[in-house]
């Protein structure tokens, strides 16, 4: 019998793990996958090491800040902030026609930016920063309003309030066109306030750093265990059945699988509540160079690019890509104590229409990564340096990966639109965390797996 | 344990909830909220501690005396006199 079992070994399901373990409790993370990771993960290919998901942790904030969600997740987890072996990011920029935003880990470039380029606006982009940084997301009642018509009301330039937009969707928007105003808030933070690094060998340090200290505390985690169903009995779960048909007990479930597909695994004959799947899915075209991008003086960690004034947060129709807009980042360029390596790499994301890429047929497919791929890097070097004579590899990934690796419905990059952000469901004992519970990135889904854990797992 | 044994040991447990955390200059009559910025997760993180290593169960409602270092031991000091010292 275990105290807790834990659907899904993503950052979310790692870091319920360590807090449940480190407390005694008996407890099993079951992963689908024959690796850890689910959306945020790595892999090897020609010889070359790859992160997936994020390009960049957000909520970077320096060594000695006590305040905020890395603080706080790394207090949680027992961590030191060096731990995690950060680099700070160059600086980044939003680039839409006639206008340009740079930003680093200083919010003051932002406020200058924004003054130069709109100084009708700064006053009032002064007053929408401190009214983001009064926002309490425990308390607040606003959380569910429109984040376009608060700001609105802050900023009367369209563009400036699209170029705003723009890195907050692409880092962390389940809504088409919009974000609730709480999200709004939460994602301004975490990219503007606080910032954006990374760790010199990428996602799998913090999956290892995550994994051994789970196991250190005594956790099992079972790969290749993907959960059939969660076996109920008068309103409570009282297990979980594996996909190769063995049961295990548990006292409680977590799960981290996403909202929809939790219910679905239920077998207490509950309808799955109509709540709308997620639509907003990525392709991501990865080019490998001969050397880093500085050789060709590109310095910029993240390049935000959208070619006309409106911004489009919306599943593409009529095509399989929407190339007007993207997110070009560079894992070389943060601010590590030694090159990355000989070789560069530029990662260039964009909206995907799920159900085209889904409905392929394995040829089709494979013509259609190669097609696209073109078309997404000759979108991106519309905002970059030329890049193209230099790639020496490439690779892609579609929503087709992202439903391989995390069994999100539509390969819904952030989930479903709407979020349980209490955690809790019809069932006394089964909970959720991760992406649908209403964090997004990987600072984000490791305090989802913290917070959920200590509310509804760690009481009794 | 004494008071001061019971002092260490809620030391031990900040260190333990804030490596990177300086404690040498920690003032025993100021908050550990006002000190530390602690919130109300790393409260409920020293009264886990506290069960996990000693067995000591602190009641919801008593929460309040943990504010500060000396609030802290004042409070723990019944709790864990026949507590020994390991």
């Amino acid at each position: 019998m275990y105290d807790t079992l834990i659907i899904g070994a993503g950052m979310s399901g790692l870091a319920a793990g360590i807090r449940l373990a480190h407390f005694g409790q008996r407890v099993a993370i079951l992963e689908r996958h024959y690796t850890i990771g689910g959306l945020n993960s790595f892999y090897r290919l020609r010889g070359r090491n790859y992160d997936v998901g994020l390009h960049a942790l957000t909520n970077i904030t320096p060594k000695g800040t006590k305040k905020g969600p890395l603080a706080r997740l790394l207090r949680q987890l027992r961590f030191s902030w060096d731990d995690l072996q950060i680099a700070p990011q160059n600086g980044s920029q939003i680039v839409f026609p006639d206008a340009k935003l740079a930003f680093t880990n200083d919010v003051e470039l932002l406020r200058t930016e924004v003054a130069r380029q709109f100084p009708s606006q700064a006053d009032r982009f002064n007053k929408l920063v401190d009214q983001i940084v009064d926002y309490d997301d425990l308390t607040d009642e606003h959380q569910q309003l429109s984040a376009r018509e608060v700001v609105s009301q802050q900023i009367t330039d369209p563009l400036l309030v699209e170029m705003l937009f723009c890195p907050l969707m692409f880092y962390g928007s389940a809504r088409e066109h919009d974000m609730d105003w709480g999200q709004f808030c939460i994602m301004f933070r975490s990219i503007f306030l606080e910032g954006l690094g990374r760790p010199f060998a990428g996602v799998r340090l913090i999956l290892k750093l995550l994994v051994k200290k789970y196991r250190a505390l005594g956790g099992e985690l079972k790969l290749r265990a993907g959960v059939k169903r969660i076996v109920t009995d008068e309103a409570r779960v009282v297990g979980v059945e594996l996909e190769g048909g063995d049961l295990l007990e548990a006292r409680r479930v977590m799960s981290s699988a996403g909202w929809c597909e939790t219910m679905r695994l239920c077998d207490d004959g509950e309808p799955v509540t109509s709540r709308a799947s997620g639509q907003l899915s990525f392709c991501e075209a990865i080019a490998t160079l001969d050397v880093p991008p500085s050789t060709f003086d590109y310095h910029q960690t993240i390049t935000f690019f959208n070619d006309s004034p409106d911004f489009h947060w919306t599943k593409p129709t009529g095509e399989m890509c929407d190339v007007r807009s993207g997110v070009i980042c560079s894992p070389d360029n943060f601010g590590y104590d030694q090159p990355l390596g000989e070789e560069g790499t530029m990662r260039v994301t964009v909206l995907a229409d799920q159900d085209r890429w889904m409905a392929l047929d394995e040829p089709a497919y494979r013509l259609a990564k190669h097609r696209w791929w073109d078309r997404i890097i000759e979108s991106s070097v519309r905002f970059v340096p030329d890049y193209r004579s230099r790639v020496i590899d490439t690779d892609m990934f579609t929503p087709g990966t992202i439903v391989r690796y995390t069994g999100h419905d539509n390969g819904a990059v952030y989930g479903a639109p709407e979020k349980q952000l209490d955690g809790t469901t019809h069932l006394d004992n089964l909970f959720v965390c991760g992406t649908d519970q209403g964090f997004v990135g990987i600072v984000g889904s490791i305090i989802s797996g913290i917070s959920m854990a200590n509310m509804h797992c760690l009481r009794d | 344990m004494t008071k001061a044994e019971i002092r260490e040991e809620v030391l031990d447990i900040l260190a333990d909830i804030a490596p990177d955390e300086d404690l040498s200059g920690l003032d025993d009559s100021v908050s550990f909220r006002e000190q530390m910025e602690l919130d109300s997760m790393d409260f409920l993180d020293i009264v886990m501690e506290l069960r996990k290593r000693h067995r000591v169960q602190v009641p919801e409602d008593d929460y309040v005396h943990l504010a500060s270092m000396s609030s802290t031991v004042d409070y723990l000091e019944p709790l864990m006199k026949d507590i020994q010292k390991v």
